[in-house]
């Protein structure tokens, strides 16, 4: 595709405006500013995966994980700044997930080990774990606030910290990560996924593409538990102090 | 009221804050062992917090408390807060049957409830038995209350926090709690602190009186200070709840 070509699709930016415009939905600028951020932000990545890949060295791969977990935990962290220590936590499950995947993907040859295959399914790994820990983070201080109440309560029987909190972080895992099992019920039904039907355009062997796909898609799928799982079980102690208390309950008088 | 052989909690100098507000302000007194104390005083005094620190739910910001002349962090937490029972007048449940709540304080400990236990308890709060298996969202508040009650007797707790427990309930209702906790407090001595608004409810069980307001304690001694309080404001309230 030529940048000539690639202009023409602003169409597709141009439509969203004016319908902005039209209907007073005030959107018109958050679209600008987000299809210029997309785009520098593409481009550079763009000619940062050339050189990672023409380089063919594990320190710049390194680097570039380093740098998405970096960005994957500042994004996140928003989510969870009630809970203590949420930098590390969120850092760790990154990398655990980046360890999980890629020792698996590498270990078992299913991957080769170059920067080509690496880079982009740390990517989608990272990213995904991202969202899920949004998802999650977003929920389990949302059930923590509405059910202090119930927690209290199973604290003042006598139950420990874990006890207190198993019904909060169990609905929270659940929530989390429904979204990520629900959608690959229908996929290929309802939606094709975006890897394979790029792979499709760019002339792969669509036979080639789907089994990449559902590589990636068992990944994600252990990433979106793995992910809600352990940043549920990371995070819960951090919500008690050492008297089994939950901390910030101080509401009746 | 001062700290004996007798006393089963005993608060020095005990000031917390909610952020920059002042709850509770330099609480000093005591609860006498097997008796029925009774904590009265207007919304907002900080009775109710006054609990959740002896439950050990909260930590004071200063002062100590002693549960049987022990300094209150000397207990394992889960034990301290199974033998000083607390209930709440918001009655919190948990989803799920009557019976999986009455069945929750020994669950929390791996152990199972009977059913014939969790009906006695239910007879001793007088309400039928047939509400055992009732989901707890169909409960009135009165009989979230009574349920409430029983939990916190599942662990036989050696102190018994009650926070106006009767508030929701009729007057039938009212005296057949007001002679069941007499009753456990006569079979187990079993130590009663009651929050109560009802100074009737206060003088007919109570052996010792806190009157509390603004974060302090205001007056202490035998219930029958509320009949003749020396405390200016105490008259007041007193006058105003119209005993």
């Amino acid at each position: 595709m030529s940048y000539l070509t690639l202009a023409l699709a602003l169409i597709f930016v141009l439509i969203p405006i004016l319908l902005s415009k039209t209907l007073n939905l005030g959107l018109e600028k958050d679209t600008i500013v987000a299809v210029i951020r997309s785009t520098i932000q593409l481009l550079a990545v763009g000619y940062v995966l050339q050189f990672v890949f023409d380089s063919e060295s594990m320190i710049f791969i390194i680097l570039m994980i380093m740098l998405m977990i970096f960005a994957a935990t500042h994004n996140a962290r928003k989510k969870g700044v009630t809970i203590k220590g949420i930098t590390w936590k969120l850092v760790s499950t990154y990398v655990f997930i980046e360890v999980l995947t890629q020792s698996i993907l590498l270990g078992f040859h299913i991957i080769p080990p170059t920067a080509q295959y690496i880079i982009p399914i740390s990517g989608m790994m990272i990213g995904n774990s991202m969202v899920l820990s949004i998802l999650f983070l977003n929920r389990f201080t949302a059930e923590i606030d509405t059910h202090q109440d119930k927690a209290e309560l199973i604290l003042s029987l006598g139950g420990t910290p874990k006890q207190a909190i198993h019904k909060q972080l169990i609905t929270s895992i659940q929530a989390s990560t429904i979204p990520t099992i629900e959608s690959q019920k229908t996929i290929g039904l309802v939606q094709l996924p975006g890897m394979m039907s790029g792979q499709i355009i760019a002339g792969a062997d669509p036979i080639q593409a789907v089994q990449f796909q559902l590589l990636i898609l068992f990944l994600v799928l252990t990433s979106a538990v793995v992910t809600s799982a352990m940043l549920g079980f990371l995070s819960y102690p951090s919500l008690f102090n050492n008297r089994m208390q939950l901390l910030k309950n101080d509401k009746n008088t | 009221m001062t700290a004996s052989n007798n006393t089963v909690i005993q608060l020095n100098h005990v000031n917390y804050f909610d952020g920059d507000v002042h709850i509770l302000k330099d609480i000093t007194g005591s609860f006498p062992e097997g008796k029925i104390t009774t904590l009265v005083g207007p919304s907002g005094a900080g009775k109710t917090t006054l609990f959740r620190l002896c439950n050990g739910l909260i930590s004071p910001k200063s002062g100590e408390i002693y549960i049987k002349n022990k300094p209150i962090t000397d207990y394992e937490p889960t034990t301290l807060r199974r033998n000083i029972g607390l209930a709440l007048q918001s009655a919190t449940m948990i989803s799920g049957t009557v019976f999986s709540n009455l069945a929750l304080p020994l669950s929390l400990q791996g152990k199972q409830l009977k059913e014939e236990k969790a009906k006695e308890l239910l007879r001793d709060v007088r309400l039928d038995e047939e509400f055992l298996y009732r989901n707890v969202k169909d409960l009135s508040g009165g009989q979230r209350q009574k349920v409430s009650v029983a939990r916190t007797l599942v662990n036989r707790p050696k102190v018994l926090l009650l926070d106006e427990i009767t508030s929701s309930l009729d007057r039938v209702s009212q005296q057949d709690i007001e002679e069941l906790i007499v009753k456990i407090n006569q079979k187990y001595r079993t130590t009663i602190i009651w929050i109560t608004h009802n100074l009737q409810q206060a003088l007919s069980v109570g052996d010792y009186t806190w009157v509390m307001m603004n974060g302090e304690v205001v007056e202490t001694g035998e219930t029958s200070l509320l009949d003749n309080p020396q405390d200016e404001r105490v008259k007041q309230f007193v006058e105003g709840v119209n005993v």
